[in-house]
This record gives C-alpha cells, sequence and structure tokens, in this order.
C-alpha cells in the first residue's frame, strides 16, 4: 500500500517538473517566436504588392493593353503581352520538362541501379546549383553564337528547362518512394508487367505530389530574369511568335519599368499632383506575376484532385 | 481448373545469402496447404517462389525447378507475368489500390492485364468475385467509393476479390488473417472453404488452430540452425503433423515445446 501511495504522490510532483515546466515553456515560446518572425517579411513583401500593384490590375484595360508607345510620362498601359510572353515562354518550358524529369525521376526510383543512376543522381544535383545566368550564357553559346540563332522566346524556354528539371526531378523521386512497395506488389501479384504498373499504379498514386513539383517548377522559373535579358530582351509591343524577335514576359515588364522610373507632375481638380506611372505599373507587373502562378498552383491542384478521384 | 505443384529441390538466396535450402514438395489440385513454422524460417520466401514473385526483389535468385501440372514455370521461355496471372497472391496486410473505387480494385487485374472490356463483362466480374470473397452484400451498395475506405477485415476480402478476379489456378495466401479480427478471420476461413473447389490453395499462417481448421496437409517449415538456412522438416496430412507427427521437431513446435 506505500508503495502505491509514494508512487501516487511522485507522479503529482515529480522531482524537478518544476524546470521541465520552465523548459517546455522557454521551448514553446521560442517555436512561435521562430514563426513569428518568419511570417513578418512574408506578410510585409504581400502587403507591399498587393498594396501598390492592386491599382493597375483594377484598372481598365490592365490585362487587355500593352506597353505600346507608352512612357512613364503616361498613364494607362497594360500587361497583356507581358503575361502572354510569360505564359508562353512556361508552357513550351514546361511541355519539355515534365516529360523529360517525370522519366528521370521514373529511371531513377523504379529501375536505377549502379553507376548509371548514381551518376544521374550527381548531374541532377549538379543541375541544381546552377545559377540561371549560367543556363541562360549556355544556351546564348550554342544555340546564337554557334548555331547563328536568333533571340527569341523559345531559347528562353530552353535555358528555363535546365532550371526546372531538377526541381521535379527531385519532387517526383520523393513521391514515387513514398509509394508503397506492397501496391506494386500487389500489381505484379495480379501479373501485371512492371511498366504498366508504373504508368497505372505508382503515377496516380503519387500524382498529387508530382503536380506539386511541376507548380514548384513553374514558380521557380517564371519569375526569372536573367534569361530574359540575355536570350530575348523586351518588347513594349505584343508578339505572341515565341521563334522570332524580341518577346514581353512579366519580369521583363517589371525590369522595363523599374529602368524607366519617374516621376511627372499633373493637374488634377486644379492642383498639381506627382505622380509615378512607371513605379505604378512595376508593382501591378509584380502582383501579376504572383497572381499567375497562384492561378497556376490552383489549376494544377484541381486536376490533380479530379485525376485522383478517377 | 486448379493445378498441382511439384516444387524439386529449391535453394532460394537473397544476393549471396541463402534463406532457404533443397525444399521438395507436392501439392495436389484442389487442395488447403498451410505453411507453419517459427518466425524466419523462410516461409514466405517459399511461398513467393511458387508465383516468381521472389525475384521482383533486387538480388533475389531461386535455383531448382518448380513444376505447374507438369510445365517448369522457372524454364527458358517462361515469362513471369504469365506465371503471375495463373498464381494469384494474397498479402498480410490487405493492399488495396488507394486510387481506385472498390469496383475499379476487383477488376484492376483484368482492366491492367488486357485494357478493353464490356462493362457488362466487368460488372459481371466485379459481382461474381465479390460473393466468392463473401464480401458483396457489404459493399453491393457503395461499388464507387474507394477500396480503402473499407475495413481492415472488408479491404482483405476485396484483395481476395481482387486476386480471384483474374481467375488463377492457384492461390497463395501470406498470413491473410494476421491483421484481422476473430470474426473476419472466421469468415476469411469460411471463404477458404468454399475457394478450394476451384483452387489450389497455399496458406502461410502462425496460427495453428487455423492450420488445423482449414488445411488438410502442413508443410513444416524450420531453420536448418542458427544462421542456417531455412528447410522443409516434413509435409504431411495435417491430421497427422498435429497427432502424430514424423519428426521430433515438428512435435517440439506444435506442442511448444519449441527452442
Ligand atoms: N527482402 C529480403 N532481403 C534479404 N533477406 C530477406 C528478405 N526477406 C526475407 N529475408 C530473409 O530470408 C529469411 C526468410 O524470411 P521469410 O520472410 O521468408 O521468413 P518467414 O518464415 O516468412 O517469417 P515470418 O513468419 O516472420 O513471416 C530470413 O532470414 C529473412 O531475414
Ligand atoms: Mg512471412
Amino acid at each position: 500500500m506505500t508503495t502505491v501511495e509514494s508512487a501516487g504522490s511522485s507522479l503529482a510532483s515529480p522531482p524537478g517538473a518544476g524546470i521541465r515546466k520552465v523548459k517546455d515553456r522557454t521551448a514553446t515560446t521560442l517555436v512561435y517566436a521562430a514563426f513569428a518572425i518568419a511570417l513578418v517579411p512574408l506578410i510585409w513583401l504581400l502587403w507591399t504588392v498587393v498594396s501598390k500593384g492592386i491599382y493597375m490590375l483594377t484598372r481598365n484595360g490592365w490585362f487587355t493593353g500593352t506597353e505600346r508607345g507608352i512612357t512613364y510620362r503616361d498613364a494607362g498601359g497594360g500587361a497583356w503581352h507581358a503575361v502572354l510572353g510569360t505564359l508562353e515562354q512556361v508552357a513550351l518550358c514546361t511541355a519539355i520538362s515534365v516529360p523529360i524529369a517525370l522519366l528521370v525521376a521514373i529511371y531513377l526510383v523504379e529501375y536505377g541501379r549502379g553507376p548509371l543512376a548514381r551518376m544521374t543522381t550527381f548531374m541532377v544535383d549538379i543541375l541544381t546549383g546552377i545559377p540561371s545566368i549560367v543556363a541562360a550564357l549556355f544556351i546564348y553559346a550554342v544555340f546564337i553564337t554557334t548555331f547563328g540563332g536568333e533571340r527569341s522566346g523559345w531559347l528562353v524556354s530552353l535555358a528555363l528547362v535546365m532550371l526546372m528539371i531538377p526541381v521535379i526531378v527531385r519532387t517526383t523521386e520523393e513521391m514515387l518512394k513514398l509509394v508503397p512497395n506492397e501496391l506494386r506488389e500487389a500489381s505484379y501479384a495480379l501479373g501485371v508487367p512492371k511498366w504498366k504498373t508504373i504508368v497505372r499504379i505508382v503515377l496516380p498514386t503519387a500524382m498529387s505530389g508530382i503536380v506539386t513539383g511541376v507548380v514548384l517548377g513553374i514558380a521557380r522559373v517564371a519569375g526569372e530574369t536573367a534569361p530574359l535579358l540575355i536570350l530575348v530582351g523586351y518588347s513594349p509591343d505584343k508578339n505572341a511568335n515565341l521563334f522570332s524577335g524580341p518577346q514581353a514576359s512579366l519580369p521583363g515588364l517589371i525590369k522595363d519599368q523599374f529602368s524607366n522610373l519617374g516621376s511627372t507632375t499633373i493637374l488634377e481638380g486644379g492642383k498639381r499632383v506627382t505622380v509615378h506611372y512607371a513605379a505604378d505599373r512595376m508593382w501591378g507587373a509584380a502582383l501579376t506575376l504572383i497572381l499567375l502562378v497562384m492561378i497556376l498552383n490552383l489549376a494544377a491542384r484541381v486536376i490533380a484532385r479530379r485525376s485522383a478521384v478517377n | 481448373m486448379a493445378k498441382r505443384i511439384d516444387a524439386k529441390n529449391l535453394n532460394i538466396y537473397y544476393g549471396k545469402f541463402l534463406a532457404v535450402s533443397e525444399v521438395t514438395f507436392t501439392i495436389a489440385p484442389r487442395s488447403v496447404t498451410a505453411f507453419i513454422g517459427p518466425s524466419g524460417c523462410g516461409k514466405s520466401t517459399v511461398l513467393r517462389t511458387i508465383n516468381r514473385m521472389h525475384e521482383v526483389i533486387s538480388g533475389a535468385t531461386v535455383e531448382g525447378d518448380l513444376l505447374l501440372d507438369g510445365e517448369n514455370i522457372y524454364g527458358a521461355g517462361i515469362d513471369p507475368v504469365d506465371v503471375r496471372r495463373t498464381i494469384g497472391m494474397v498479402f498480410q496486410r490487405p493492399n488495396p489500390f488507394p486510387t481506385m473505387s472498390i469496383y475499379d480494385n476487383v477488376v484492376a487485374g483484368l482492366k491492367l492485364q488486357s485494357g478493353r472490356l464490356r462493362k457488362s463483362e466487368l460488372d459481371e466480374t466485379v459481382e461474381r468475385s465479390l460473393r466468392g470473397a463473401n464480401l458483396w452484400e457489404e459493399v453491393k451498395s457503395r461499388l464507387a467509393k474507394p477500396g480503402a475506405g473499407l475495413s481492415g477485415g472488408q479491404q482483405q476480402r476485396l484483395c481476395i476479390a481482387r486476386a480471384i478476379a483474374v481467375e488463377p489456378q492457384v492461390l497463395l495466401m501470406d498470413e491473410p488473417c494476421s491483421a484481422l479480427d476473430p470474426i473476419s478471420t472466421l469468415a476469411i476461413e469460411d471463404l477458404i472453404q468454399t475457394l478450394k473447389e476451384k483452387y489450389t490453395i497455399v496458406i502461410v499462417t502462425h496460427n495453428m488452430q487455423q492450420a488445423a481448421r482449414v488445411s488438410e496437409r502442413t508443410a513444416f517449415f524450420n531453420l536448418a540452425g542458427v544462421g542456417k538456412p531455412g528447410q522443409l522438416v516434413e509435409i504431411d496430412d495435417t491430421q497427422k503433423i498435429f497427432t502424430n507427427p514424423t519428426d521430433q521437431r515438428t512435435e517440439d513446435y506444435i506442442s511448444g515445446r519449441f527452442g
């Protein structure tokens, strides 16, 4: 009986309980503080972009007009040419990257053994570390210097492919590894060949994760600026042709407006007001870029959910 | 359409590690054979060589012959994919495909093997297989719901339905009830009794009562010694193994005097 009682009392207030509580409090506080500190720049950034950019987005013609003939002294202007350019370049880049990256990831997880697989992993690691400007210079050297090509949008896509592939390979690899081996075995045991098991069982099971990887890849490349500067330049006019001539893009528009900042004074209601049209357009383009990535993200998630249910 | 199995001098390896040595046995068609023995003696390993699932593990190899109605499934020119269509398997843990509905799980084998099939054919197969697995009444109103949403016992019967939907001739079961409650276990044992009218069944189990209840023949596996490969000690009528085994080691294991 005494032992039971002593056990009870030691449970109620075991030695060192006070210290443990203090430690627990301290750790909890630290975790929350770190979380808050990490959130501050994020919220600040979003607030800045939204508050400064929303004005342009709500104006008529932002999503339909271009910057043709518009200087920092002119109000208005649109981002349609830039949205179109970015969409085209990113779409081509995604269309090239996704199949390659998926095949590489499938090879590494489902087939890869020995030196070839190790070498592939190593190459993907190296690719992950390549700065975008180096990728751009490489494409320039190959397609413009060597083959005498013209600066144009599709070369940007090619440079972005080198940045996108490692992102998708990495996330897809992780997702495929998460698919339990039992599912593969269940499929083999039904007399399903390996390739079909991968296509019909493994990939669908990992689909939502793979889609996340693709979206991460898109987000990674959509804001890249160095390849644009080197490989396509900027055009204030609409150019829907990926294969010829300068083409606008959202980062290109941001950069262009930034390079031509300036204020001008107008009369408004009989008073002189200083306005910053270029800065407004710059923030508008920044917000548009963020929105674009977000919309793609949402769309991809919806598609992934649809395909997972089927 | 059940088939007879003859294993001859099987040596089963994981890489260089000899897991099971010199296994020879015969399993008659339309019978239930139980594999019993201590953990790690190679029951699962032997079971998985019967439908060539063993070689799915990288580095895993098999020596010896395994005859299915006289035809060596390890012979040259035999495609393991065809073997697995003939010899189905149910695993220890229920593993329905998580992206598929109950319906699609049942016909997964058919669809993935041969592509397009008529809807009426599929419907028929689904009902027949689910009835065969004793699950039809419980799920017939929610065939379009995800298979992973069933209880563990239902999932296991779904996996059995999936395995018999492709009409194999042999059904291998690796501890199919070890994750189930007594009622689901009984349901599956009853099921085995009906399935044996059509299929040759081999079942691995740690549950002696279960082996005694469901099987006609029992094979006792054991390790030849510490660090030595597993071996088949004896295979005989279940009645005899549990009452009057030939080998002293079987007697010790059955009566709990093991180790
Ligand atoms: N994938 C594997 N790779 C290497 N060795 C393995 C592998 N699977 C099993 N083994 C080894 O093979 C031997 C037999 O294992 P097996 O799984 O067949 O035993 P078991 O009789 O089914 O045991 P249990 O009753 O615990 O399921 C064991 O020594 C085990 O460590
Ligand atoms: Mg086992």
